[in-house]
């Protein structure tokens, strides 16, 4: 790992319930033409360009490959596309950036929820011999990470709606968020259950977006912005997909990459301090859960975005995070912050990344 | 089609048969299943339900198959009010995570309680099987789960 | 691992897991616009502001540049087999007869080629360069989908020479 790489461009577009006039391609294209523009850049920049998105959310195979109209792909490009959140197309973006090789990459993501049924799509992801053939839909799955929760005596029905009353209200802030106001955790409460414990405010909104990031290496970040969002660390663990095998409660592989981002010294440390962190919970108690294995202390600013709970559009809401948290780092207002995204049921995987203000020192980043 | 905005929307299915060959791990708990049994696999000191070809943590080869349940306990559940589409059961019902006798992992069904008061973490559930005739070595073999009788309590 | 006895029944060595997804798909606006034309008889491609490039069927976006295809081009209704192949291969529902042509149609005005059926003509006389046109289906028939087409056939013009066509292989 030679050079130090920074987040230096992020955009995105507005997140809806449901963008059906603009297909994928021309619902991309703005997003990824303003994450040029900001820098004054164009895709005969780039490195590599690297994409995250989903063939299930759009009903057809390779549907990623039509999405590079949006980039422009002649002359031929170094690209790569993930079946993931664009969180994880940026991890093999940042990969290369760090060999050297390169010095500019182009990440995106995008998805559209709403030509599907989530939970049908969803219950996919699971183990396709015992589990999907029940198809049980994601929050089905996610109420018995919540009901864990309860019965273990560490959160209440009551603290899930401070974490979505917090986050609606945060996201007044947010033009692109879906989801948004004062609400109060009693009005909350006062709804019905969609499958018990977690009522409608505690899920996530079904959302359609895109972002894009561009990020860029040692001496380029700092000629194209004044203040880089560099990536002091990044680490992704995954925990096994037997969902019955699993401690639902903790993220032992949340916890285990902010080690390996360098924010925690090791797995046994207490807490952890940084100015801002964007957490990818799309299930309110899910931030209990991520709170707890990273050892947040309440001087953090957690999701000032409005996090998941605002917007949540599928295979972009972790690169969101990213995003939110960089752009806190670029325009001053933070120092040191984290962004986590996560993929499969109950918090499966985790990919924690450190961003600081302060340009790594010889020898890079922790990853 | 179109909805006057001069956008053309329409619908599309995705549908495939998906025969899948699942090896001698996994079919060997289709073929107990078939058979009314529920089996789970030795593997590093536990007993994994439903049985994995390596172990969930160490990623070591699980070992031999033996036999688990009928019953066991709750360790986790949510109640449905509105069943989707294919779900094990078309009235309402709890989804559970079911940690049967003998075994160390919890297996994922459906409970048919009743009601959602009928329902607690660390209550016994037993499983029920559909008639032999219908059984084709399938997860869906067993129908759900459904409360133990009282008696039955530890 | 070994497995257990399983006494008495033979043993699972597959399981079938139908998968049912339901989508509503949206073409987008510039699908809309072609299939719109189709279904008025026309083709309607899209030029590139930044190279002039003219596309059909048009997805938005200038593939090469990346930017968005803004003005609307009507197309020819006739234009040249750029290349083409001799289907000898039967497919489940087919309805055409063997051999059948499929060819890549540079409709005039347009810079990308468009896939059709050649028909009209012997399997063995269809050639790069021949001029040909789009039949379409009786007025009444015409759907905002590509069944609209039903092939193409000479034009009886002469054949365009390989140069003018080359760089659109």
């Amino acid at each position: 790992m030679t050079n130090p790489v920074a987040v230096v461009s992020f955009a995105q577009m507005r997140n809806v319930r449901r963008e059906d006039h603009r297909n994928e391609v021309e619902m991309l294209l703005p997003v990824v033409s303003e994450a040029f523009a900001n820098v004054g850049l164009t895709k005969n920049d780039m490195g590599f360009v690297c994409s995250g998105s989903s063939d299930y959310l759009v009903g057809a195979p390779f549907s990623f490959v039509m999405a590079l109209d949006a980039v422009g792909a002649w002359p031929p490009l170094r690209e790569s596309h993930v079946e993931m959140d664009g969180a994880f197309a940026l991890y093999e973006a940042w990969t290369l950036l760090c060999e050297g090789e390169i010095d500019t990459a182009l990440v995106y993501a995008f998805g559209r929820s709403s030509p599907s049924d989530l939970s049908r799509v969803l219950a996919l992801q699971l183990d396709p011999y015992y589990m999907a053939p029940l198809w049980p839909d994601p929050v089905a799955i996610a109420a018995l990470q919540a009901r864990a929760l309860i019965d273990e005596g560490r959160a209440t029905e009551a603290d899930f709606a401070e974490v979505a009353a917090r986050s609606r209200r945060a996201a007044k802030n947010n033009p692109n968020a879906q989801v948004s106001g004062d609400f109060s955790p009693e009005t909350l409460l006062s709804e019905d259950y969609v499958v018990s414990p977690l009522r409608r405010h505690t899920l996530p909104p079904i959302s359609d977006g895109a972002a894009a990031i561009i990020l860029a290496a040692g001496d380029r970040a700092t000629e194209l912005v004044e203040r880089p969002a560099w990536i002091s660390g990044l680490d992704h663990r995954i925990e096994t997909h037997a969902l019955g095998a699993r401690n639902l409660t903790k993220s032992p592989s949340t916890k285990r990459a902010a080690v390996g981002a360098g924010l925690l010294p090791d797995e046994a440390a207490p807490s952890l301090e940084v100015d801002v962190a964007e957490l990818h919970a799309p299930f309110a108690h899910q931030e209990l859960i991520l709170r707890d294995a990273l050892g947040l202390t309440d001087s953090v600013d957690v999701n000032p975005s409005g996090g998941a709970l605002a917007a949540n559009a599928f295979m972009v809401a972790g690169l969101t995070r990213i995003g939110e948290a960089a752009s806190r780092v670029m325009d001053g207002s933070a120092r040191t912050a984290l962004a986590h995204a996560t993929s499969g049921p109950c918090l499966q995987q985790n990919l924690v990344c450190a961003l600081s203000a302060e340009r790594p020192g010889a020898g890079g980043a922790r990853g | 089609m179109s909805e006057d905005d001069g956008v053309l929307r329409a619908p599309h299915v995705l549908e495939y048969e998906y025969k899948r060959s699942v090896g001698p791990v996994i079919g060997a708990f289709m073929t107990g299943l078939k058979e009314g049994r529920i089996l789970g696999v030795v593997s590093s000191g536990k007993v994994v339900v439903p049985p994995t070809e390596y172990d969930p943590e160490s990623g070591a080869d699980t070992g031999e198959l033996v036999e688990v349940g009928p019953g066991g306990v709750v360790t986790t559940w949510a109640w449905v009010t509105d069943p989707l589409r294919d779900q094990p059961l078309d009235h309402p019902f709890a989804w559970a995570l079911v940690l049967l006798d003998g075994a160390t992992t919890g297996l994922l069904h459906a409970v048919d309680a009743g009601s959602a008061d009928a329902m607690s973490t660390g209550m016994r559930v037993t499983a029920r099987f559909r008639q032999l005739s219908e059984r084709q070595g399938h997860i869906r073999d067993i129908e759900c789960f459904t409360p133990e009788p009282a008696g039955n309590a530890q | 691992m070994t497995a257990p006895e399983v006494s008495g029944e033979e043993s699972v060595t597959t399981i079938v897991t139908p998968i049912h997804l339901d989508y509503r798909y949206t073409a987008g606006l510039a699908q809309s616009r072609f299939l719109t034309g189709i279904s008025e008889g026309r083709f309607l491609g899209q030029r590139c502001p930044r190279c002039n490039k003219v596309y059909v069927p048009p997805r938005g976006s200038c593939p090469t540049d990346g930017v968005a295809t803004t003005d609307e081009v009507e197309l020819a209704n006739k234009g040249t087999v750029t290349t083409y192949c001799v289907v000898n291969v039967p497919f489940a529902g087919q309805s055409i007869e063997l051999p059948y042509i499929c060819a890549q149609v540079l409709l005039d005005g347009a810079d990308i080629a468009f896939m059709g059926l050649v028909q009209e003509i012997p399997a063995d006389q269809v050639r790069m360069g021949l001029r040909v046109e789009a039949v379409w289906v009786d007025p009444s028939e015409l759907a905002p989908n590509l069944a609209s087409v039903k092939y193409f056939r000479p034009t009886g013009e002469p054949d365009v020479p390989y140069e003018s066509f080359s760089q659109y292989l």
